[in-house]
């Protein structure tokens, strides 16, 4: 370990790793950001500069201890460090997902009562004035970016560095209170709280102690050999557990550096400058960039393509071996290494993926090609299984280990078990002290000995240890003739199409199962180009004819695949339509997260479900749809009715 | 509500004293007369439009102000003082910055690149030193890098800075092109028709970014444009052409309610 050992156990709370770090290594970069088209560098010793003199500022301004501070913006090194200095100053930092609209803000910044608002740029600074009057919490808002605010009434409002200044030129006493508060921080006092998403109902504040953070970044970096060295990019939600741990947690306690892209849309360009060691991803993200690659490659000239063909092929046999260290033939090395000049370099470089040791994908099961390419190419992409409840880890796929289909063995220090009824607990040092004002609900997930429920089925495999998880625990039901149904094992199946982005199967209680698709924009968009077929909307071009018959084709090789295996035969879909609007949260019918709302979208596609069932050919729908800006809008749509084929369960047994 | 010192617009802003002045400006080309006897004014920080029917003369009076055309009547003051027939980097040099109609970028070049040539006014420092990047030229291009950055930062064309000009949109490029100009940090800069051929998002992103630059630079706006939507929401005063006549001039509420204007917009007959 490249850590400094310098009396762990003193180490309590983000601040004193703060300090440690300023002091053992301060002139290192702890921070980066792309700004004015040059990458700007906080040194250890400026964070902890910048974090006290904000500290004191906060002090100035009237924060006692205890008070929440939200922080609304997207990855920047201001923000994570006004996250330290609210921990500095007695407070406790409650970052908030930067897109969610005014009435999703109300209810948490309420919710926990905020007196202040850390707010990124001025869109965020409309959403809380907008609401401000029934937030009776609310004193104060310090923004980062002041364009546009000139003319905004400042009674309230503060300019990021004007806190900075007033806490640099500030008196003893307030030095003297923050000196006090921050030698007062123990253990298991709260460090952050966090909303999750809420797949069912209101968001809930996981409410995360010190200890719950510092022993879960102590043994995760010890298990992936995190290093004073790493580089990551900081581009996820600030609001979400996984950038906290990765970017605050992590980084905190190895001393890693912590990147934060110019913009969202420069982000492909600062994942290439800055090459990360350590990466995280959702699968989604993966997907999208082996989508674009491949559109690339389809329009690329004939021998490119045939280079890309031949090496990919070469790589799918003997890359993960490679990769995981097992003997392969001398010949197949010798052909990967010309791969690697030809192939798998350069695209990795394209990518940004040259010097990743460690990637990380989590929240969501992903496709085995999928999962496969990027292994294959040399990126040691992994598995975890997590949960904000969980500080993230619960479990983790070591190196060499590593498998499509499992979530991997449980983080050192966690134990986990299967109840009775399939479902998934754990109980580790990570796990959260409590919901905010909501001892029902913590009560429901965690019962006195400290185990925690997941709300997630799976089961261990007996020979290798490594965990599966099959779905959610409430959404694995039964049909009306008994047999198991489990939507998102089918949905996953169906996701892994390029073609598909979205699918909602349904079918508890029910003799069949159905489903919505979606079909993904730039996939189908770029194969209506090169066949010629004009479309002027996403609705007409969900809505063709030939991409109906794609999808068909798609559903009824996923339904000869879910027949093999005979405890969930009965989930085959039956009949399934393509809708006419991507899913979107901000209609509600995905998480922020980008999780679907099964329940939600039943409810407001009623009219489609029912259609789906009483075998109906096609049907008339319309949609309320949500506009970025907040406006809504009408979407009407005739949709197509499909019916796929299936198969017998009975026929296959007998084969 | 006008006095020498200015006024205070509805929204609260203050406006100052008179930048340019147009006196009596009669402006033909051969037999064609374009504008006729026009006077009006642009102040410190405003927002000042000019609107009309097509072929009003708008563009040849936004050409005027710019000094591109020297008109055979009337007089020209710019900042009190009676301006002379100037060379084009002359009125840069002034402070005075425009957009086209029809976009006029260097195609082949970055969005960066283009950029940087609003700055080609500031930077002084001879062929050979910029040639052997020494001393004075290196400097210099670090300085102006900067204010260019910055300006590229404001309009958030961070992820296209060096894509070149020839593969973006019509909506991007008219955005490089009022990045080009602010590039030159104008006192006073002229716009036509800058939302042209964009749809009603890009009409928006566009008027945010026009509201904004004359709030936070204090920049002085005259623009040209057709929609009336967007000129009413964003202008301080507007001067109404027709037929190369002045028939209105006021602030958008008053000009709404002139009864010439509202005959040149719904099509009366003249004679």
């Amino acid at each position: 370990m490249a850590q400094p050992d310098s009396g762990t156990n003193t180490m309590v709370s983000i601040p004193a790793l703060l300090r440690r770090n300023a002091n053992s290594f301060g002139n290192s970069a702890a921070f980066r950001e792309k700004e004015f088209g040059i990458w700007q560098t906080w040194t250890w010793s400026k964070a902890l500069d910048e974090a006290e003199s904000f500290g004191l500022g906060l002090i100035e301004l009237g924060i006692e201890t205890g008070d929440f501070v939200a922080i609304i913006g997207r990855n920047r090194p201001d923000l994570y460090i006004s996250m330290i200095a609210i921990q500095m100053a007695g407070g406790i930092p409650v970052p908030l997902y930067q897109d969610a609209v005014a009435e999703e803000m109300e209810y948490v910044l309420a919710h926990c009562g905020a007196k202040f608002v850390v707010a990124g740029d001025q869109e965020q600074v409309d959403k809380v004035l907008e609401i401000q009057s029934k937030l009776p919490d609310f004193e104060q808002m310090i923004y980062l970016d002041g364009r546009g605010l000139r003319k905004y009434d400042h009674s309230k409002l503060h300019s990021f560095s004007s806190v900075m200044e007033s806490g640099k030129n500030c008196g003893d006493n307030s030095r003297s209170i923050l000196e006090k508060r921050e030698s007062a921080i123990s253990y298991d006092a709260t460090c952050v709280m966090l909303y999750t998403s809420g797949t069912t109902g209101k968001p809930k504040g996981v409410v995360l102690s010190n200890a719950n953070i510092i022993e879960t970044a102590k043994t995760t970096c010890e298990f992936d050999n995190l290093k004073r060295e790493d580089e990551i990019l900081a581009y996820l939600p600030m609001a979400w557990i996984g950038d906290f741990i990765f970017s605050v947690g992590q980084a905190m306690w190895s001393g890693f550096c912590v990147n934060c892209p110019e913009s969202a849309d420069t982000l492909s360009t600062d994942l290439r400058e800055i090459g990360p060691t350590y990466y995280f991803a959702p699968p989604r993200v993966f997907e999208m960039q082996l989508t674009n690659v491949m559109i690339r490659m389809e329009d690329s000239g004939r021998f490119k393509k045939w280079l890309f063909d031949y090496f990919m092929a070469h790589a799918r046999r003997v890359g993960s071996d490679i990769l995981d260290g097992k003997s392969v033939g001398f010949g197949s090395k010798l052909k990967y290494l010309l791969g690697e000049l030809a192939v798998y370099g350069p695209l990795k470089n394209t990518l940004g993926f040259s010097k990743v040791r460690v990637g990380y994908t989590a929240g969501e099961a992903i496709g085995p090609e999928i999962f496969e390419f990027y292994r294959s190419i040399g990126i040691n992409l992994k598995q975890l299984y997590g949960q904000t409840e969980a500080s993230v880890y619960i479990t983790q796929q070591p190196d060499g280990e590593v498998r499509g289909d499992t979530v991997g063995v449980p983080t050192p220090g966690v134990e986990v078990r299967i109840g009775d009824n399939g479902e998934v607990y754990y109980k580790s040092p990570g796990t959260f002290v409590e919901y905010y004002k909501n001892p029902k609900s913590t009560a429901d997930t965690k019962d006195s000995e400290g185990w925690v429920a997941t709300g997630d089925a799976g089961f261990f495999e007996e020979d290798t240890g490594h965990l599966r998880i099959i779905d959610r625990a409430k959404d694995v039901a039964k049909m009306s003739d008994g047999s198991m149904f489990a939507p998102k094992y089918v949905e996953n199946k169906l996701k892994f199409y390029p073609n598909i982005l979205e699918a909602v199967v349904f079918g508890a209680g029910r003799k069949r199962c159905v489903a919505f698709i979606n079909i993904d924009l730039s996939a189908v968009g770029n194969w209506a180009e090169r066949n010629n077929i004009a479309y002027s909307s996403y609705q007409e071009l969900a809505g063709h004819p030939k991409v109906l018959e794609t999808i068909q084709s798609h559903v009824e090789e996923v339904n000869a695949s879910i027949a093999k295996d005979k405890m969930l035969a009965g989930c085959q879909v039956h009949r399934f339509l393509v809708l006419h609007k991507e899913l979107d949260a901000d209609d509600g019918e995905l998480t922020r997260t980008r999780k679907v709302r099964r329940k939600i979208i039943a409810d407001k596609f009623e009219d489609l479900v029912s259609a789906l069932y009483d075998g109906s050919t096609s049907v008339f729908t319309e949609t309320e749809v949500t506009y970025e800006d907040g406006r809504k809008g009408k979407i009407s749509a005739t949709l197509e009715i499909k019916d796929a084929m299936t198969n017998n369960v009975a026929d296959i047994a007998a084969q | 509500m006008n006095t020498d010192d200015g006024y205070i617009t509805e929204d609260g802003r203050k406006i100052g004293g008179v930048v340019m002045e147009m006196k009596n400006i009669t402006l033909r080309f051969g037999g064609v007369t374009a504008i006729k006897d026009i006077t009006f004014d642009i102040r410190e920080g405003e927002i000042r439009a000019i609107i009309g029917p097509n072929g009003a003369g708008k563009s040849s009076m936004l050409n005027v102000v710019s000094g591109f055309y020297v008109p055979q009547e009337g007089e020209v003051f710019f900042r009190g003082e009676k301006r002379p027939p100037l060379k084009p980097f002359e009125v840069a040099r002034q402070g005075i910055a425009r957009t086209f109609q029809n976009i006029a970028l260097f195609e082949g070049m970055s969005v960066l690149d283009n950029v940087m040539t609003g700055r080609l006014t500031q930077m002084n420092s001879g062929f050979i030193s910029q040639a052997l990047w020494r001393g004075k030229a290196e400097r210099e291009e670090i300085e102006n890098r900067e204010i260019c950055e910055r300006v590229i930062d404001f309009l958030e064309i961070q992820s296209i800075r060096k894509t070149p000009v020839s593969r973006l949109p019509y909506g991007l490029k008219k955005r490089v092109e009022l990045a080009r100009a602010l590039a030159s940090e104008p006192k006073l800069l002229l716009l036509d028709e800058p939302m042209a051929g964009m749809n009603v998002e890009e009409k928006e992103d566009m008027s945010r970014f026009i509201l904004d630059v004359n709030d936070e630079f204090g920049t002085t706006i005259a623009l040209i444009e057709h929609d009336m939507g967007v000129v009413m929401d964003l202008s301080d005063r507007v001067v109404v052409m027709d037929y190369g006549k002045k028939i209105g001039d006021g602030t958008p509420s008053e000009v709404r309610n002139n009864q010439a204007v509202i005959d040149a917009y719904l099509g009366v007959s003249h004679d």
